[in-house]
């Protein structure tokens, strides 16, 4: 996709964006509602036109190609199957609209039932089956044309906590089983660092990073990708010829280049790590623990150092030694930060390229 | 202790027991209140009905019992009329020729409206509940000259289908979109459209296999509407069953076939309903 654009009377869902999809790749597109990832996604189905760009597949151009010719498989986010075509009907439907014979349809209708383990599942309607196994015929359907690209649009916003967790992996297996070029929309963060072969974060209709998962996490582009992929802690530092003090921590720079001068970093809660003190200040960061917030396996302690809070990321184990008013004791593993300039914390300071 | 505890247990459950025997009586009185209701009003409805029924199997005799009014209808004819079946064919014809131009007509027009053009979808309704706001006589007078024209080129009563339709218009159109607004249209026709499916696909195969219930209660209501129709045939001078029947109520008031016609025309409907009715919880069984 080059130079996208989509407007919606004065809105801009899509600014001038530029996305390449390798053969084989899963790619996610992930941010905040309105950031234009759905918009991408449908413009690229077809199911809207651009006002400006071009969409290319295996290097011919679709632009003015209508849907139902651009050999897409799509997987929505409300359930989509047709209500009044049992299972197998509905994976073979794409397959009878290419005139393919009865026998073939079912043969290969069956064999995509049983990549999404539901062959025992052809002769239900939908209407009988519950929410993930209706996505699960929906992907199939989708596959069964053979199609260039598979799309999914949230397709599993839908569905509970577990099913989600299982059909998300179940898809990834799919898609590399299949090997098909995949773009999938989510506004789920772990969904996206879960599954995908490169993760592309949204806002205001274009794209701020592309990058594999981990490099997205550990060394976000921009202070809204630090943000909105995962927690981030904005505490005030200052640059001096190269490095950067926070609180009295000295921490390397994703930008060696950053100028001098007052900074905010962003620091993962992760990065953090607390120990007891009972013993009065003695130039360590300390500070007294406001709430600790169980999440399972780990906990998030919130803690007042006076004039600001900070998030730290423990785990549960160490958590439930450090109750509500205890005081402890900061400190901040030495990763490369990221920072912004104190005075816009929505402008970003580059680090490597996405 | 133990004993206050006990003490307010046992005034807990009675509290709790005077109350559930306070809904069980509100409940009993609703009940008998609703069999009141049904009562009065269903001997309202069917009393005339038993009494058409019986008077359509009277005999030459008072009191006697008899099948001539029901045998009647495949033979009765007054003088200078076209018989009474004739005019039945000609109404069940006029029904069919209906709901088919009415279907494929407001069908394929409602969900490409939905689709494709929603900013219409007040334009259309109103033009269709249009016809519920006009007097049958001003639509006569409106339509007269039109149907002047038409019987240039054919007397038959089945060219009343055009002002069927659009008579049939607003509980066909109320009927449909209801069925519309139960499906999720813009996502069907988009799974359809991604896997291929044209414009015509979608509709055909896709969005109206799923109106199938609202396509049937469209068909009931347009089939009663023709059935009973009779001001608008009868001032364009056309004979369908009504008027036939009035005819014959003019010519002989006391014939019993008015009556089993009549019967006959009532029971024809409620099968009808009967048989769409099972269609449709067949379908909601089944998927």
């Amino acid at each position: 996709m080059e130079a996208l654009s989509r407007h919606y009377g004065p809105v801009v869902a899509l600014d001038r964006l530029d996305l390449t999809l390798q053969p084989g790749e899963l790619i996610v597109l992930l941010g905040p509602s309105g950031c234009g990832k759905t918009t991408t996604l449908r413009l690229l189905a077809g199911l809207e036109d651009a006002d400006a760009g071009q969409i290319f597949v295996g290097g011919k151009d679709i632009t003015r190609l209508p849907a139902s010719k651009r050999d897409m498989g799509m997987v929505f986010q409300a359930y989509s199957l047709f209500p009044h075509m049992t299972v197998r009907q509905n994976v073979a439907f794409g397959l009878r609209l290419r005139r393919i014979g009865a026998a073939q349809r079912d043969k290969r209708a069956m064999e995509m039932l049983e990549l999404v383990d539901l062959p025992t599942q052809a002769d239900r309607y939908p209407h009988q089956l519950s929410g993930g196994q209706q996505q699960r015929v929906a992907l199939a359907r989708a596959l069964a044309i053979e199609p260039q690209v598979l799309l999914l649009d949230e397709p599993l916003s839908a569905l509970d906590a577990k099913v989600r967790a299982q059909l998300r992996d179940q898809i990834r297996r799919i898609q590399l089983e299949v090997g098909i070029t995949t773009l999938f929309v989510t506004h789920d963060q772990e969904e996206a660092l879960a599954i995908a072969d490169r993760v592309g974060v949204m806002r205001e209709g274009h794209i701020e990073q592309l990058a594999p998962p981990v490099e997205v996490y550990s060394r976000p582009a921009t202070s809204f990708v630090a943000e909105f992929v995962g927690l981030t802690n904005r505490l005030v530092g200052e640059v001096r010829a190269g490095q950067l003090t926070v609180r009295g921590c000295t921490l390397p720079l994703v930008d060696r280049e950053t100028p001098d001068g007052q900074v905010v970093a962003l620091v993962r809660p992760e990065a953090v790590t607390l120990a007891s003190h009972d013993a009065p200040e003695s130039g360590l960061l300390v500070g007294t623990v406001i709430a600790v917030t169980f999440l399972g396996a780990t906990s998030r302690v919130t803690v007042d150092l006076g004039d600001a809070t900070i998030l730290a990321q423990v785990t549960t184990a160490d958590a439930t030694a450090l109750p509500a008013g205890s005081r402890v004791a900061l400190t901040i593993r030495p990763d490369p930060v990221l920072v912004s300039a104190s005075s816009d914390p929505a402008v970003s300071v580059a680090g490597d390229e996405a | 202790m133990a004993a206050v505890t006990a003490l307010n247990e046992s005034a807990a459950a009675a509290s709790a027991g005077r109350t559930r025997g306070m809904q069980a009586g509100r409940r009993r009185r609703l009940n008998v209140f609703r069999y009141v209701v049904f009562t009065v009003f269903g001997l309202f409805f069917l009393l005339p009905l038993l009494a058409m029924l019986r008077f359509s199997l009277e005999g030459a005799k008072l009191g006697t019992w008899s099948l001539t009014a029901w045998r009647q209808i495949a033979s009765y004819q007054n003088t200078g009329i076209p018989p009474l079946l004739s005019a039945i064919e000609i109404t069940l014809e006029l029904a069919v020729i209906t709901c088919a131009v009415m279907l494929v007509l407001l069908v394929p027009t409602m969900i490409w409206v939905r689709l494709r053009v929603p900013w219409l979808a007040r334009t259309i309704e109103v033009l269709c509940l249009l016809p519920l706001t006009i007097p049958s006589i001003v639509l006569v007078v409106g339509l007269g000259e039109i149907y002047n024209r038409i019987q240039h080129y054919s007397l038959s009563a089945l060219m009343l289908f055009w002002v069927y339709v659009i008579l049939a218009l607003p509980y066909a159109y109320r009927a449909l979109a209801a069925g519309l607004g139960a499906i999720d249209v813009t996502t069907l026709s988009e799974a359809a459209r991604s896997l291929g499916a044209s414009w015509f696909t979608v509709i055909v195969r896709v969005i109206a296999p799923n109106m199938r219930q609202s396509i049937l209660n469209a068909v009931l209501l347009t089939w009663s509407l023709v059935l009973g129709e009779f001001t608008i045939a009868y001032l364009l001078l056309y004979t369908n069953l009504q008027v036939e029947l009035y005819s014959i109520s003019r010519n002989t008031p006391n014939a019993g076939v008015l009556f089993s016609t009549s019967f006959a025309a009532l029971l024809f409907a409620f099968a009808l309903l009967m048989i769409l009715s099972y269609v449709g919880r067949r379908r909601r069984g089944r998927g």
